[in-house]
């Protein structure tokens, strides 16, 4: 009885209000992650030289790099130059900046798959490049590479997880301070598991659904 | 006095690390003009026929259309000059992920900006032209060989070009379905289009080329009339060839 009473007025609005925090964590970066993503990609394949090795260095740095470390940077030492960012903000551009690099490598990928035939037939009808990417190429691209991204996005469910580090208190921080108020460990930390798992499963499903509406004859990814 | 001709192509050559692949060729062609290029697998057909739009930069020539040179190196020259000259490839290239109806309006929408609702209208004028009336709303996996091929010439006549190449344009096709591709560049050759082709089908060539131009090597080694080069040719080169490609393909 006293453990029932303790979930309803503790824990419930803990998580619930933890919970909500992550879910604004994580549209925004997965959004912005995946636009910025599908740029570098672009930029990595049909970018001029230094273009694409502006991009390749942004790539590199940001997958190369601990998540963990990476929003430190954006949160303990842009302060040093001046800027102060808030916990929120910080973490949704760690991980937007973070989920595009891994997006744009899945989107580069499908670039590079798309046959040349398909460039030859836009610039033969007069298509300058960026209309052909965008109209041609990309909308191919885009439906290739659409596992991979949404692979992504459940990976950034994930560690959005990671925000409490820099005391943006969302469903995992939310956990934490409960935890060590009570002691309670174990039946806390399964309730959250359960919350990640709720996020992740509804964002596969959604995903799914997006890929059966793209989906079109030639570009059905077959099952044996 | 003779007509100017519309398209005029002068000593085109390109050349692939140490190979000349194209060894100063030149064309001219008059409107309504009907151009085979024959010649064995790796002579450059593809090749002049990709730089003459320029998918291909040659390394060294020129082109006028319409008497007007074209300066490649401009690109707003260029795609304006693409726009003019319409291409047809062996393997169709139509956009994977646009049906029929799609794959013809998409050019005249963001190239030439016309409506969407006026662009459409006039795809599904040249669908059904092309015999397609009844697939406008297939995807090209969903279409044949010989309908794909169509859609091909559709897509390329939508943009109302005055030349039109084409690539092999029934070779990656089923015997049974070059006669439907052969039809409509039959019906578009009766319609005064002006067209260089290249081929294999020498019948279909001997029945409708205004010349035979055959190729070797990336050089134009002999040109004439299909009576000509079929059976009073100077070249010995293209009197093997002609032998050869008469057993292989035979009279159609
Ligand atoms: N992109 C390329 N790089 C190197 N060699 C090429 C390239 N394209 C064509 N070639 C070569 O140029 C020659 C002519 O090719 P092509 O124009 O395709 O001939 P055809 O169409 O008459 O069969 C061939 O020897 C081919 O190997
Ligand atoms: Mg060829």
């Amino acid at each position: 009885m006293e453990e029932w009473l303790y979930i309803q007025t503790e824990v419930y609005p803990a998580l619930l209000k933890g919970f909500w925090v992550s879910l604004e964590l994580i549209l925004p970066s997965a959004i912005c992650g995946l636009v910025i993503g599908i740029l570098v990609g672009v930029l990595r394949v049909y970018g001029s030289r230094p273009v694409m090795a502006a991009a390749n260095a942004y790539v590199a740095l940001f997958r190369g790099i601990p998540l963990v470390v990476q929003l430190f940077i954006w949160y303990f030492g842009l302060p040093y130059i001046g800027i102060y960012l808030s916990p929120f903000t910080a973490a949704v551009l760690g991980f937007a900046l973070c989920s595009g690099a891994y997006h744009s490598e899945y989107i580069r990928g499908a670039l590079l798959s798309i046959k040349r035939g398909q460039m030859l037939a836009a610039q033969s009808l007069g298509f300058h490049k960026v209309q052909m990417i965008f109209s041609i190429i990309l909308p191919q691209a885009i439906r290739l590479a659409l596992p991979g991204c949404g692979n992504e996005i459940i990976y950034l469910i994930k560690y959005s997880s990671l925000a409490y580090m820099i005391t943006c208190i969302e469903l995992t921080g939310q956990g934490k301070i409960l935890a060590s108020n009570s002691f309670k460990y174990t039946e806390v930390f399964l309730m959250i598991g359960a919350c990640y798992l709720v996020m992740t499963s509804v964002a596969a499903l959604i995903l799914g659904r997006l890929e059966d509406r793209l989906r079109l004859p030639g570009f059905e990814h077959h099952r044996i | 006095m003779m007509p100017a001709p519309i398209l005029r192509i002068e000593n085109i050559s390109k050349r692939y690390g140490k190979k000349d692949v194209l060894q100063g060729a030149s064309l001219e062609v008059n409107k309504g003009d009907l151009k085979i290029l024959i010649g064995p697998s790796g002579a450059g057909k593809s090749t002049l026929l990709q730089c003459i739009n320029f998918l291909v930069k040659p390394d060294e020539g020129r082109i006028w259309l319409d008497e007007q040179e074209v300066h490649y190196a401009h690109k707003r020259d260029l795609y304006a000059y693409r726009q003019k000259v319409g291409m047809i490839f062996q393997d169709f290239n139509l956009f994977d992920h646009l049906n029929a109806l799609e794959n013809v309006r998409i050019g005249m929408v963001k190239v030439k900006g016309m409506g969407k609702a006026e662009a459409g209208e006039r795809a599904v004028m040249e669908l059904e032209r092309v015999g397609l009336g009844d697939h406008m709303q297939q995807y090209p996996a969903q279409l044949s060989g010989g309908q794909k091929q169509r859609v091909s010439i559709a897509r390329a006549l939508a943009m109302d070009p005055k030349v039109l190449l084409l690539d092999e344009p029934t070779s990656a096709l089923d015997p049974e379905l070059i006669g439907e591709v052969h039809a409509v560049i039959r019906d578009l050759g009766n319609n005064g289009m002006t067209m260089i082709m290249a081929t294999h089908q020498i019948g279909f060539a001997r029945s409708l080329a205004s010349e035979i131009i055959f190729m070797e090597d990336g050089r134009i080694l002999e040109r004439g009339t299909p009576d000509k080069i079929f059976n009073h040719a100077e070249n010995a080169r293209t009197r093997g060839f002609c032998s050869k490609i008469t057993e292989l393909y035979g009279e159609r």
